[in-house]
Order: structure tokens, then sequence, then C-alpha cells
């Protein structure tokens, strides 16, 4: 195990507030880890739990439901 | 039309024209060094000769002067043709051995030594320069001499003053032998780029800047030669629309209107006046405006860091405060000028960014005025933790060391100890002026300006000038910054709409998009728009391998790069290619759907695509800016959320928008100032209105205040305005009344209200959220316990009251600060400083003898109040600097009462025997929560209300339909509150005099069929958006009113069948996206 472990991580953000404060988080140049992917939902309850097994099972090491 | 044989293929083409032209035309390229498409060809280079059979004989022609004719047959690329060419490049190439495009052409023909003698000449003698010169009317050049002396020169061989220095000639030239400067008589120098302020130069002919509207170029008649000469005229030759006319003229335009806004701006000030700053001869001293040009990716730089005089990258650069500003020794501007302190971190702190190592940002200052909302936060952060320099201390001039074009500076610091500093860089933090002319057209107007060349307005009519139905905003009436010039700019169409409300919407015209095209039996063609947005996402994301990528991904048919995916041309660009590639789809790979999804829809739109069919990547604000030292790994995740912005794209489908109706009336909470002011602005407008006000009666915090800065009784304005309220026939107030509840949407609220028990029930189409805030109550410096210790607004009480021990007494100290800057509330409270000083005036008016301390941090008298500072230092007010580790204290013995603060300029605590200490306490939020949980609304970490966006929707909340003013946003003065409140009756007038809205069609929907009626959904949706109704088999369904559905899909989680889904967002759009993503 000589590299680094990079988590691939999905994130579920609110478009009202976990999506806007991701845009935020640019504009102020915050600088986090490139391994997360968001994908954009109109409220943190449109999660379902089945999008969270879904993205285990497409192989993410870790789900972040924002909202 | 004419036929003949190229290269063995009949061609057509019109008679007059050259074998040249119509080869280009049929894409067989014939090299060539002499033509120009402007010009009469001359054949002068030999290098387009070609052959030609006339039927009988074979010979060579030169392509560009031989015209065509019928049924000759012409061959571009024969063997003996490039014998010929190579023998004439062989020449030319000994002629001109170092000419880079000679030497590629002899690269071609594997030439690597003449077989001629080698000449060291740079001129092929072809001649070009001469003929462009004679079309621009002007023959200041032509080919002198004869046989092998035959050269391009001026009469007498001298530089001469016929050239106008146009440059055309040596822009003609291909061997680069012309050189202007050999020529002209005159300075060669480019005309300068009025947008890049001057660093850079620009074309007679010219996009004033790549966003400008309309985007269209213009001609600068003082510099086209055309207009100087009568000749040239070669844009019409290459413009392919004969858009071009030189004859123009100016025409006069006469408009009849009912009202008119000023909103000219400003001009920044000139700093070549400050002699000892050396602005005219040191080129690395620049104005802020330039360095803002220097820091900008569209910028003479392309948004590198680098200094004008080398081009270097500057290690140390320098600001220099107040530049034009609050300086009535080398200029006559008293007034600050507002923007400057902002301006000038924000630039050091994006220069601290964009150097590649670290900067060190100096700024020289008097008074840090970080006053507007979230100012502070944002000083602080620069200092603490960007290491940004703040020096207190007025530079009094830059020298520069002429070898390295350094500039020194010399200082005095807070201790008074001289030193000295060497900067890279000096930006010079200039101020706001109003230019001449506008000087001009206000005098021509009838228009009263104040000593300061603004235009005079009212504390309570702060958009209204000396001239009824003429209003003004922004810089042109005071200096200042953008949410205020803004807020400005909706108060004077609030202003002019209500005189104009009778004449509303007559001359309307509805916009008409073309038929949406049915795409539903269409496979997806998707488009891909990757944006560099300047340098913001180009600088750090490898756009054109990211766009490689995309090209590969599946459905998409055409990708593009932009440098501004937002900007007008590209808008009309995208419609162009949606109509001509068929697209169906469409993704904008830029920044975030939340500030720009709409204006692309709207291109959708105007292209016959229904909205939905549109998508975005976010691959700046959550890749590039956040990513921005991992470039490989910023290109590697730009691709991956373009992959899955691809993979929602093949699914999503396109949806109606349905309308609904609008009740055209109005409820404004709070009965202030502001609360007023909106409800006027729109009862006005002939809205129907509500006022509801939490106590007894109408005026909040302007009753107890007694003067503005400007001094304005408040009173007798105040009075007038309840009145006006009070007996307004579209006014309805309610006073003693709270809001208990509150639902609905944009055009069709209903909110209770609760009065002494009893409740009521509104509907109305717009809220105006304007409760205003309350003074702090003092925890230190003895507060609540000595009755010597007073608040500012307890002073005004006093002071009101004519109270003895108040006007009498002889010493008063004014503490400023109290409850703001600090941890606590990071903020400033914007009026405290002006408040003080105008007290501190009123109390040496009543009792000259009276000796007045004001101890404070900075002051902040920003814009003409400024003008107060000066006056109160004149009647010898006495201003103590102190800081926050080093507050005052205030300490009691007996009956005497004192303070005690270090004097900086003394080096010691000094003590202050004080008969009134007041205490310039914070303005804070009310207990807003209540009220932010019904209407839904934002409040930011200091429990002030959050407005849509800080610079370009100061009025608006997020959500539609609810609108903001007054000292419930931040604190402010009387006649920014005023400014925001007819703002926000502007705002809210926009969307009730409409008829009907549109209703968003990403909203949520249930199969009837599959629904069994558990009514989860109706307990899930947090809207009140689903209801259960009884179907005629005695079960019932779940059934959505799309008008109060937000589309957050709760129900579709929530419902155990999956009757429940929501478009736009449904369970496969998402999961392909989970998929994409982990591929």
């Amino acid at each position: 195990m000589s590299q680094e472990f990079s988590p691939k991580i999905i994130t579920f953000a609110c478009n009202w507030c976990a999506y806007s404060a991701a845009d935020l988080a640019g504009v102020s140049r915050f600088q986090y880890p490139p391994t997360m992917r968001i994908i954009r939902v109109m409220c943190s309850g449109r999660i379902n739990p089945n999008f969270v097994l879904k993205a285990f099972q497409g192989g993410a090491d870790g789900v972040l439901v924002a909202g | 039309m004419i036929t003949f044989k190229l290269n063995g293929k009949d061609v057509q083409a019109e008679e007059g024209e050259f074998i040249l032209q119509v080869a280009d035309k049929y894409g067989a390229g014939i090299p060539t060094l002499c033509h120009h498409k402007a010009l009469e060809p001359a054949g002068m280079c030999r290098l387009c000769t070609v052959e030609l059979f006339d039927g009988r004989r074979t010979r060579f022609v030169t392509a560009c002067n031989y015209p065509i004719w019928a049924g000759m047959e012409v061959n571009t690329d024969s063997e003996a043709v490039h014998q010929v060419r190579r023998l004439i490049v062989e020449l030319l190439f000994a002629r001109c051995p170092d000419v880079p495009v000679i030497k590629e052409l002899a690269a071609g023909y594997n030439i690597e030594e003449p077989r001629f003698k080698k000449k060291d000449d740079d001129c092929i003698l072809c001649g070009l320069c001469v003929r462009i010169c004679e079309k621009m009317g002007n023959s200041a050049i032509t080919l002198t001499g004869r046989g092998v002396d035959i050269k391009v020169d001026t009469p007498f061989h001298e530089q001469t003053d016929i050239c106008m220095a146009c440059g055309a000639c040596a822009s003609v030239c291909p061997t680069g032998h012309i050189k202007l400067e050999d020529i002209t008589k005159h300075v060669v120098k480019p005309i300068p780029s009025e947008y890049d302020m001057g660093l850079k130069g620009r074309k007679p002919i010219y996009v004033p800047y790549a966003q400008a509207i309309p985007n269209k170029p213009a001609i600068d008649r003082s510099k086209c030669v055309h207009f100087k000469t009568g000749g040239c005229k070669i844009c019409t030759e290459f413009c392919g629309v004969n858009a071009i006319d030189h004859s123009q003229e100016d025409e006069t335009v006469e408009l009849n209107v009912g009202a008119i806004i000023l909103a000219p701006g400003f001009q920044p000030f000139n700093p070549k006046q400050y002699e000892t700053y050396g602005y005219s001869a040191y080129p690395n001293v620049v104005t802020s405006m330039e360095f803002e040009r220097i820091l900008s990716a569209t910028g003479p730089y392309q948004g590198h860091l680098q200094r004008p005089s080398d081009g270097e990258a500057p290690d140390k650069i320098a600001w220099l405060q107040c530049v034009g500003s609050r300086d009535i020794n080398r200029c006559d501007h008293s007034y600050c000028s507002s923007v400057c302190c902002m301006y000038a971190i924000k630039e050091a702190v994006i220069a601290k960014e964009h150097a590649e190592h670290d900067l060190d940002a100096a700024v020289f200052f008097m008074d840090i005025r970080t006053y507007g909302k979230d100012f502070e936060r944002y000083y602080n952060r620069a200092k603490n933790e960007q290491g940004v320099r703040f020096i207190r201390s007025r530079i009094h001039s830059i020298s520069e060391d002429s070898d390295t074009h350094d500039l020194i500076l010399q200082y005095a610091d807070e201790e008074g100890t001289l030193n000295e500093e060497v900067f890279e860089m000096v930006v010079l933090s200039v101020g706001l002026e109003t230019p001449k002319a506008l000087v001009e057209m206000a005098h021509g107007m009838e228009i009263e300006l104040d000593e300061d060349a603004f235009v005079r307005t009212g504390t309570f009519t702060p958009v209204e000038t000396s001239k009824k139905g003429v209003y003004v905003c922004g810089a042109f009436q005071e200096p200042k910054d953008i949410p205020y010039s803004v807020m400005e700019a909706s108060a004077a169409a609030c202003d002019a709409k209500a005189i104009l409300s009778s004449a509303r919407g007559s001359l309307v015209k509805d916009k008409a998009y073309p038929k949406e095209i049915d795409v539903s039996s269409q496979k997806p063609r998707i488009g891909v728009f990757v944006c560099n947005c300047g340098t913001n996402i180009g600088g750090i994301v490898d756009v054109p391998q990211v766009a490689e990528y995309t090209r590969s991904l599946p459905g998409v048919t055409y990708v593009e790069e932009n440098l501004f995916t937002c900007s007008q041309d590209t808008q009309d660009n995208m419609k162009e290619i949606i109509e001509h590639e068929g697209l169906n789809r469409v993704i904008v790979a830029a920044c975030t759907p939340r500030t720009h999804e709409a204006l692309f829809q709207e291109t959708l739109r105007d292209a016959g695509l229904n909205k939905y069919l549109f998508e975005m990547a976010n691959i700046r604000n959550q890749c590039s800016w956040v990513h921005s030292k991992e470039k490989e790994e910023a290109t590697d995740k730009s691709k991956d959320l373009i992959r899955m912005a691809v993979a929602r794209a093949q699914l999503i489908q396109p949806l109606p928008q349905p309308t609904i109706s609008v009740d055209k009336k109005a409820l404004v909470i709070g009965g202030g100032i502001s609360g007023m002011t909106s409800t006027l602005g729109l009862a006005d407008q002939g809205f129907h209105t509500y006022l509801i006000e939490e106590s007894d009666r109408l005026g909040g915090n302007a009753i107890n205040l007694i003067e503005t800065w400007r001094g304005d009784r408040i009173a007798d304005s105040l009075k007038e305005m309840v009145l006006k309220t009070e007996e307004h026939p579209l006014i309805e107030v309610h006073t003693k009344s709270t809001i208990k509840d509150a639902t609905g949407f944009v055009g069709n609220f209903e909110t209770t209200i609760s009065h002494e028990g009893a409740d009521t029930t509104f509907k109305h189409g717009a809220v105006v959220i304007a409760v205003g805030a309350r003074e702090h109550k003092p925890t230190e410096y003895l507060y609540g316990e000595n009755d010597s210790v007073l608040t500012s607004l307890e002073l005004d009480k006093a002071l009101k009251n004519e109270d003895k021990k108040v006007t009498n007494g002889k010493n008063t100290v004014f503490v400023q600060c109290v409850g703001s800057r600090d941890s606590e509330r990071p903020y400033c409270s914007k009026v405290c400083c002006t408040h003080s000083i105008k007290s501190a005036l009123e109390l040496k008016e009543m009792n000259p003898d009276m000796d007045i301390y004001i101890l404070y941090r900075d002051i902040r008298t920003y814009g003409q109040r400024e003008e107060l500072y000066r006056e109160a230092r004149r009647q010898g007010v006495i201003f103590i600097r102190y800081s926050l580790d080093r507050k005052p204290e205030v300490e009691q013995e007996g009956s005497v009462l004192s303070v005690i603060i270090r004097d900086y300029i003394l080096g010691r605590d000094i003590r202050i025997e004080a008969d009134l200490i007041v205490l310039a306490s914070a303005i804070v939020p009310r207990d807003n929560e209540s009220l932010a949980r019904l209407y839904k609304l934002p409040l930011n970490e200091d429990g002030f209300f959050m407005e849509a966006h800080a610079k370009l929707r100061p009025v608006e909340f997020a959500t539609e339909g609810i609108f903001l003013a007054g000292i419930a946003h931040y604190p402010k003065p009387i006649e920014e509150s005023i400014a925001q409140a007819k703002a926000a009756a502007s705002r809210a007038s926009v969307v009730l005099s409409k008829e009907q809205l549109t209703v968003e069609g990403a909203v949520s929907h249930v199969n009837e069929i599959m629904c069994r009626g558990c009514g989860k959904c109706v307990e899930a949706c947090p809207f009140n958006a689903i209801e259960l109704v009884e179907k005629e088999d005695d079960k019932s369904a779940a059934y959505v009113q799309e008008a109060l559905c937000k589309g957050c899909g709760s129900c579709a989680v929530a419902c155990p069948t999956g009757a429940a889904s929501i478009f736009h967002f449904d369970d496969q759009e998402v999961l392909a996206m989970v998929e994409a993503a982990l591929n």
C-alpha cells in the first residue's frame, strides 16, 4: 500500500443551501481535495436511501448528503 | 458567369475576377506575397505564377492580375508551376536570406542555399506598402531609383510629415522591412484603449470591450484614415454583409418622456496633479483602475500580475489611499470617495491570489472605511489570514530608482518612526469625481449640484433632483458602491413609476419565442459549450483537453470552447449552432446554475428548445476555484463533471410551464421609515398595501432621532410621512399587530396577523420585510451603573428634552465602536461615527466652552459626511484613536467619572474627567428568527436578513415575491434606508404589475393508477402542495398543486409505491449521474 488512499466521494447537495455553499466556497477560494463529485438535487429530502446504496454499490468510498 | 477549367475541374466565376480570387474560392490556394484583397493586383512578387492553356499553347501567368475568360484551362499545382515557383523563391531567398517568411518558403522547396549571390536585404520590392499608402489617400512613400538601386523611400530620403503614421504600410509589409519610425515625422504610438486604461492599444475600428452591448464594432471617426483623407475604406471590402456606411451622420433623436433618470456615473480622479507621486513619470505607479485591468483576464497582460516597466512579476506592491479624496490641498475634493478602502483591500487580496509566489501587499491609509455589509469581515480576513499589511500613514511623495524603476516610499509609522521601503509597484487608490461634461449637462438641464459637483438631493427624497420628474442614482449623486447604486437605481425607477403609473404597460411588447420544437422522437443530440471564464477556468483546467474528451462522450454531437460562454455574442452564436447542428440538449460547462442557468435557458427558448433541455457542469465554483493548485486533478474532475452532465442530459425531457394569477396587493411588515416608504411607494404606484406594525404607532427608531447629518429635522418629515401613510386611500395600517402565520408563494401569499388576540388573514402578491433593528445595550464602560453614561439614542432623547445635565457639562467623551467591530459583532454599525460627530457639533453649538473628546478606532464619515469630520476638528473637537486590544477604561471615584486612554502620539495613558460619556452603541438585529421561519428567509451570521445577492440583488430575497428594506438588512442611515425601501417597492411592483406568473415545470406529479391514497406524500410535503382527492370508486389519490410545489422531491422519497415522482430530477436522472461519476 505505497499509494496514498484517495477516496471517491459522492455528494448530494441541496440546490438551495449546500450547493450554493459549495459555490460560495469557490467564490471564497477555499481549497479542498479534488476527490468529491457533487450531484445537485432540489432538496436533501429528495435523497432516496436507494441513491446512497447505489453509490456504494458503484464503488464510492463515501457518500455525503448535504442540505 | 464564366466557366473554365481549374486543375482539370470545371469552375464558375464572375467576369472581371482574377484567377487567384477564383482559385481561393475553390480551395486551390496559390502562394503570394504582394496580393491584398482591397488593392489593385500588381503581379510584383511573381509567386502566384500558374500555368495557362489557351487551347493552342501553354504559358505562365501571374494569377493575381490575370482576368479569367471562358474556356481557359488553369493549372496551379503542376510540376512545371512548382519549378517556376521554386526558382522565384530561390531568387527571393538570395535577396532576403534572413526574412522568416521567405526562409519558410525556401524550406518548403527544400532550398538550403540559393545558387545565386546572397544579399542581406529585407525588401522584396513588392510595392504593397506603396500601393496601400496610395489607397490611404496619402502617397507618402514611393518606389524610387532605377534598376538595382530601386527602393521604397520618402521624398528626399527624409522623414516626412505627410505620413499620418497610420501604420497601413507596416501592417501589410510581408517581410517586416517597413519601419514606420523611418518614414514619419510624427510620434508613432498605438491608439490607447479606453477600456484598458491605455495599457494596451486598439484599432480605429473596435469593439469597446468583450461584453459590450450592442456587441458591434464602432469606427472611431477621430482616428479613421478615411475621415482624414477620404481614402482607405478597406473595411468595406472585408465586411461580408455591407454593414459599413461611412456616410452616416450623427443624428438628433427627440423622445417624449414623462420622467428622466440620470445614471451617468463618475470618472476616476486623474492623479497627474499629485506631482510628488510621479504618476506621469514613473511607469510602475498606476491607478487602481489600471490595476483592475492588469488583474483582469481580458486585460493587457491576460490576468498575469506584472508591472508595466519591464513585464516582471512584482514581489512588493503598495496601495496609497485617498488620492483625490479627503484632500483640499492638492485637489478640491474634501469628500471621501466611499469605495476606495474596500476596492484596495479587494485588489490586494486578488493580487496575492494571482501572484505565483508570496506577494507583499501593503495598504497605506488614514482610516479604513469598511462600513458596508460583510466588509469588516473581508478586511479582517485580508489582514489576519491573507497577510495584507495595513499601515496608517499618508504618503507624501514617491521617488523612483531610475535603473530598476522600483519605487521608494518614506513614511512615519504610528510610533512616529521614519521608515523607508522599496516597492516594485505602487497603486494609487484614486477617488471618484463628476466629469466636467456632466456638470455642464446638469447646468443645461437646470439641475442643482452641490459644492462637490454631485446632484443635490434630500435625505427624505434621496433620488429626486431639484427638477420635478428628473431623478438621479449612483455616483452622480455621491460616491457610492455597487449595492447602494443598484438600490438607488430601483428607487429612481420607483419614483418614476409613481408619476407614470397611469401609463404603465401601454408601450409593452410581449417577447415572442419561436414555436417549441418537438424533440420527443429524436435521439439526444447534445451540444457542450466549455467556458474558459477568462482565466478563471482556463488558467487552471486544461480546457482544450476537456473539450477533446467531451467529443468522445455518447450522444455528444457538438463541442466548443468559449472565452466567456455567457457573453452576448456567444449567446447569439449558441442560438445559431443549436439551429444549425440540430441540437436537442445543451450543456454548458462553466460556472454555477444558481447564477447562470436562466440566461442559457433563455437562449434555448430563443432557439426553439424547451428550457428544461439544458444542463450545466459546474467546473468553476466547484472545480477550478477550489482546486487552483491541483491543475491535473481539476482537469480530470472537469471531465467527470461533464461526463455526469452528459449522462443526465440523455434522460432529461421537455416540461410544460403552467401559469398562475397574481393578487395585486402587497403587505409590508414594519412601520418605521423604511416600511412606510415601501408602503407609500407601492400605493403611489396604484397597489393596495397592508402595513403591519408591532407597536402602537408608526415611526420606528426615527421617533427618537433629532437631525440627519445634513441637518434636516427628522420629526417634521416623519410627521408628514406618517400622515401621508395613514391618509392614503390604498393603504391599510394595522398597528399593535404581529405576524402569526404565512403561507403561499409569489403572487399568492396569505398572511395571518394577530391584533389584540384577534386574527385576520390577508391575501397579497408580494411581501416587504422592513422590521428594522435596535440599539445594543452596552455591558461595559459603567453603562447602567452611572447616569452620566448614555448611548447615542439616549443622548438624542436628552437633547430633545434639553436636559441641562447633558448641555451644561464641561467635558464630554464619546466612545466609538461600543459593541461593533469586535469578536462578538464583527461588523461596523455604519452610522455611529457620523452620529457622534454630528452630536458633538450640536453640543458645541449649545455650549461652545465644552471640551469634547471622541475616542475612535477609524473615523468612518464616508462620502460627504467627511465635511462634518473636518468641521468638528475645526471647532476643536479632540479625536483620540484607540485599538481593540487597548480599549479605553471608565472609572468612577466618588462622583468623579473619568476615562483613561492610551494616546498614541504622546505614547502614554491620559485621563479625562468626564461629565458625560456617550457610547456609540452598535445597531443589533431584532429577534428575526420566527419571521424568518414563517416566510422561509435566511439570516446571516449576525442575525440580519440576507439578500439574494450582496451586490446585484440587494433588496430581494432568493424566495420570489419577498423583498427587504432598511436596517433589518444592515445598519444604514435614513437616506439609504429610504432608497432601499423605494427599491423594494419598485421590485415588488414588478411582480404585482403582472397579470399572471409562470410556474416552474420541475415539479412533482403523482401517477394516479399507481397511487393507493396512503397519504405519505401529503405528510412529507413541506409546502402543503399535495392533497388527497376522493375518486369515484370511493378510493382517494394524491393530487399535486403545481403552483405550490417547489420541486423538492420529498414526496417521491416518501411514496412507497413509486407513484410520486419529480420532473427533471427523477430517480433515473439522478442515478445516471451517480453511475457516471463512479465510472
